[in-house]
């Protein structure tokens, strides 16, 4: 009894184990599994007029076709069937993953075995990665597009051999968006011009502002310290690694650090505290727990969506320091797919100043292409919510601001991650902000 | 003579009796084959290849690596975070697992009870189970906000300031345990259910005859009757409380672990190790270590589980 008792246990635990066994090795083992499912190898090579199925891979709503949205007619316009139209013997298969973080995931499955579509999408937070692998990506580089995109744009997307890897969609030059009423009861300046002149200047200015608003209210003036070191770190030029040699240097370069301590020596009385994208960061843009945000165009709808009933939001056209980048994709063609030359058209084609000034107008994706600025879509877009301001000229100014990223190379989102992470400790009271640093540093002393 | 009369009856019966025989022995090996041949595929050889990469600076684009020998493993067993996730796992382990076992084992009890409407009840527990991890962590991010979190709101009413449940370590934990509760408790309870539904209703009525009061009962019959299956119960919430991973990584919108890793566990950790840096050799090396820690929980839990409950048992006979 004990017995068949004992050996039925051992069964289970065994088969237990083994279980286990398959889940741990699993999750890691995942990679391997994949294999290419999605490859359009339905066609033949793309010479013109023969028929071509392309597959366009994106992520979050970047303006193409109304399928993005869940209700219809979102979208003013349709860029797939317009290419389609165009181009008769084309097909194109559109496929849209919900976040960048799945994309991204696909894209590094995907990128050496091949499986990825014809024309992908990747974002600008990922570009150090996807910079390494950059001869598995087709170059785009082409007469008629030299002068396409805002220097900064093509810039990043160029290769250490000169090849141009993404064709630019949009970018996330970044203003500051205000709350007007808080502003007037604290005493500063409320109207767009009063607060774009009251905050040109440095960050030392910024936080000038800060301390006075905050002395006045008890509030804090922006929303978290991680949103305004994402501003003060792209600017410095070099930053975390070094361009030659791709070394880290965040720890030897002292203008990182002197940021850190400028921004930490603000939080305590100017931050809210909050960690950006958490539920009380959410309820903060109509609490009135900050005064300020960093803000690019696509931030906008985040906080229209976020604070529907408050009424005094506004954008003042001034970034601290000079400009300053948040977000933004590229289209690039993997050199595995079937139809590369067709890709390329394709790529070339809805990242054109033409198709991007319709994206803006149907999904507010705002272009990187300085000829975009002009088009009366682009130029004449107001914003009701922001109290109507000129969004379309607004972010062009600010968009001519932003310099060229400093090098992001292997190490960039560990480093940081980790500096993040130790601003978000000093935010959060764990720990004091010389600690935090040191905990930092001896993160990124591990690495490499 | 003995000899010659005992020879020829193997004889006579040899082929349909050893035809038989094989078919009693081998056949179920037969039968089970399949799924030990898929595991093989999609089990064993993932397994073993992690072992390989787990050895190598491993780079899964080019699907190219370089040995390193013993360095993943090393740097992981250096790195702070490894520790802090490690002693994280098993602070939420222990803070879901045990309740959540207790409570089903008392759920299952009462639902084993005649009641009104009883598949009504029995499905209702299991309605949590049904729901997307990833619907209940976005509510219960709603209700464990630091400031404007329901929960805090309502510690409010009571006196009790605000428990900044995204920067203290306990209360993340806490909070992370009571996501994973919510959705296992039911689908534990039910099957616990099962089990006690099985055990024979003369052993109750014996018990009752002989005097035994309802708490009596129920450590004296229904705990050592339901044993195999609590086992099996303990072992799984084990398992899965040892991976833990949509709960804490859906805790905050980052998926980190926290600035301070409060509550990085190993699998997230393994995680933003091998998707977040492209890692996948020291991934691996995560997830090796990960195995190795669960087979001797495991084990060490089935041990004491069985001494728990068969000391209970012997002692009640």
């Amino acid at each position: 009894m004990s017995f068949t008792r004992r050996k039925k246990t051992l069964a289970l635990t065994a088969g237990a184990a083994i279980f286990a066994l398959t889940i741990a090795g699993c999750s890691s083992g995942d990679d391997e599994e994949t294999t290419s499912s999605s490859t359009a190898e339905t066609s033949e090579d793309g010479g013109s007029g023969e028929p071509v199925t392309l597959t366009l891979a994106t992520f979050n709503t970047p303006g193409y076709q109304d399928s993005e949205t869940p209700d219809e007619g979102d979208y003013q316009y349709d860029l797939i069937q317009e290419y389609m139209d165009l181009n008769p013997n084309v097909t194109i298969t559109y496929d849209r993953k919900a976040e960048s973080g799945d994309a991204r995931e696909n894209f590094f499955t995907k990128l050496g075995p091949g499986g990825l579509a014809d024309v992908e999408m990747i974002e600008v937070d990922w570009m150090p990665e996807v910079m390494q692998y950059s001869d598995l990506l087709e170059d785009l580089t082409s007469d008629e597009t030299a002068d396409r995109w805002l220097e900064s744009k093509t810039a990043d997307a160029t290769d250490a051999d000169g090849r141009l890897i993404g064709a630019g969609t949009d970018v996330g030059p970044e203003a500051v968006c205000y709350r007007s009423s808080l502003f007037e009861e604290a005493g500063l300046p409320s109207d767009p011009e009063g607060v774009a002149e009251l905050l040109d200047g440095d960050w030392a200015n910024f936080f000038e502002v800060g301390q006075e608003y905050s002395d006045a209210t008890g509030k804090g003036f922006f929303d978290s310290a991680a949103g305004i070191w994402q501003g003060m770190v792209n600017q410095l030029d070099p930053a975390y690694e070094d361009a030659d040699s791709g070394d880290i240097i965040a720890l030897d370069n002292a203008d990182v650090k002197a940021a850190y301590d400028q921004l930490t020596a603000a939080t305590p009385d100017q931050s809210a505290h909050y960690t950006q994208w958490s539920d009380d960061w959410y309820a903060g843009m109509s609490n009135g727990d900050y005064a300020t945000m960093l803000c690019p165009p696509w931030m906008l709808g985040v906080i229209s969506g976020n604070a529907p009933d408050t009424t005094d939001w506004n954008i003042a056209n001034v970034f601290p320091n000079g400009g300053g980048n948040w977000g933004g994709s590229w289209l690039t063609v993997p050199s595995s797919g079937a139809n590369v030359e067709e890709a390329k058209k394709l790529a070339l084609w809805l990242t054109a100043p033409e198709q991007q000034a319709k994206a803006f107008a149907n999904a507010g994706t705002y272009p990187s292409q300085p000829a975009a600025y002009e088009d009366p879509a682009v130029a004449d877009a107001t914003n009701e919510f922001f109290n109507d301001a000129p969004i379309g000229t607004l972010f062009a100014d600010r968009a001519a601001a932003v310099a060229p990223s400093a090098f992001k190379g292997e190490y960039y989102f560990q480093i940081n991650t980790s500096i993040t992470d130790a601003l978000n400790r000093v935010e959060g009271g764990t720990d004091d902000a010389a600690t935090s640093w040191d905990k930092a540093a001896s993160e990124i002393q591990g690495l490499g | 003579m003995a000899t010659t009369e005992v020879e020829p009856r193997p004889a006579q019966y040899t082929w349909r009796d050893r035809l038989g025989r094989w078919d009693v022995k081998a056949s179920p090996y037969l039968y089970i084959a399949p799924f030990f041949i898929v595991f093989g595929l999609t089990g064993l050889f993932p397994i073993i290849y992690t072992a390989v990469i787990s050895f190598m600076d491993w780079d899964s684009i080019r699907n190219t690596g370089e040995f390193l020998g013993w360095d993943n493993f090393q740097y992981v067993l250096n790195d702070r975070q490894f520790w802090i996730a490690l002693r994280n796992t098993f602070s939420i382990f222990l803070l879901s697992s045990v309740p959540q076992v207790i409570i089903a084992t008392f759920i299952a009890a009462m639902l084993d009870h005649n009641l009104r409407a009883r598949t009504f009840w029995r499905m209702g527990v299991l309605v949590p189970y049904v729901m997307m991890p990833v619907a209940v962590a976005l509510i219960f991010s709603q209700l464990f906000g630091d400031t404007y979190g329901l929960i805090n709101h309502w510690l409010g009413y009571i006196g009790i300031g605000p428990i900044a449940w995204h920067i203290d370590v306990i209360p993340s934990h806490i909070a992370i345990a009571s996501m994973v509760n919510f959705r296992w408790i039911g689908y534990n309870a039910l099957i616990l259910l099962a089990a006690m539904q099985a055990i024979p209703r003369e052993l109750y009525e014996a018990a009752a005859i002989d005097g035994a009061g309802k708490a009596r009962r129920f450590f004296s019959v229904t705990l050592p009757q339901i044993r195999p299956t609590a086992i099996f119960v303990i072992i799984t919430s084990t398992i899965g409380g040892l991976q833990i991973f949509d709960e804490p990584r859906m805790f905050d919108t980052t998926g980190t672990g926290g600035p301070d890793k409060q509550w990085l566990t190993i699998t997230m950790y393994m995680y933003n190790t091998g998707w977040g840096q492209l890692n996948f050799g020291r991934a691996a090396a995560i997830a090796w270590l990960l195995f190795l820690i669960i087979l001797a929980f495991g084990l060490l839990n089935f041990w004491l589980t069985r001494r728990l409950i068969s000391s209970d048992t012997s002692g009640s006979k």
